[in-house]
């Protein structure tokens, strides 16, 4: 079965998921890839010193699947063999759950990992992915950064953070 | 020219509707829609310096003119931690 590389989900996220998607992408290349590099986002048990619940994941999905694909074409035109496969989970999840699975994948090590790093950073940053945090006493909307894909001091802040 | 609004979490939940459909002038912009919203819902005033927009499933400008049949979202700040020009202080979520 093919994998989609982008997707958004209602759906538990397995992590070979990811991989198989740019496993399966490299593998129609004459030339396979020596290194994959996957990521894991999971829900934490404590936010900001309380017990979370559980957390509720919202997308504007058209446009947070165009983000996704803007994200692999940023990491190309830094890393130009990297191939990449996000995927994102919607609606409730309980603590200890995936909620994001990044598998990057490169003929070298060191590209993938950054490219990985990369794009969790550039999730974070301009995908319209909303998270609501239950805690002990109540519950709240997480509101970090404005969302704006051509801010590029934010854009060379991931690449920093990539390749520290 | 009729356009539909699309709002999301914290917006969503003050505006008390995901989606609605909107009468507006010609040559209203992003910005003037977003701003006859928050006369209507005054607390969607304070977002107005930090929310995004994107008009047929691509981001846009506030001043971006509309047009009839339009999809507008306004998208309140996203999950992740704010970034810092200056160091590379640690994320603290995920």
């Amino acid at each position: 079965m093919v994998v989609s590389p982008f997707l958004i989900t209602n759906a538990p996220l397995k992590i070979e998921q990811v991989v198989k998607a740019v496993y399966d992408a490299t593998n129609s290349t004459s030339v396979r890839h020596g290194a994959v590099t996957s990521f894991i986002g999971q829900v934490r048990g404590q936010n900001s010193g309380k017990q979370v619940l559980k957390l509720e994941y919202e997308a504007y999905e058209p446009l947070a699947i165009k983000t996704f694909e803007r994200i692999e074409t940023e990491a190309q035109s830094r890393w130009p063999d990297i191939v990449m496969a996000l995927h994102h989970r919607l609606g409730i999840l309980a603590v200890g759950e995936t909620s994001v699975a990044i598998a990057a994948s490169s003929p070298h090590r060191a590209e993938s990992f950054a490219a990985c790093r990369y794009a969790i950073e550039r999730i974070k940053q301009i995908a319209p992915i909303w998270k609501h945090e239950f805690f002990e006493g109540g519950d709240i909307w997480i509101e970090g950064a404005t969302a704006d894909p051509d801010d590029e001091d934010a854009r060379e802040d991931a690449y920093r953070r990539a390749c520290v | 020219m009729r356009v539909t609004v699309r709002l999301f979490a914290g917006l969503r939940d003050i505006a008390g509707s995901s989606e609605l459909r909107i009468d507006l002038p010609e040559n209203a912009t992003a910005g003037s829609l977003w701003d006859s919203l928050a006369t209507e819902h005054s607390e969607l005033a304070k977002y107005r310096n930090v929310i995004s927009t994107a008009v047929n499933e691509d981001y846009a400008k506030l001043d971006c003119t509309l047009s009839d049949g339009d999809e507008v979202a306004f998208l309140p700040p996203v999950s992740g931690g704010q970034h810092n020009d200056s160091n590379l202080s640690p994320v603290t979520d995920v």
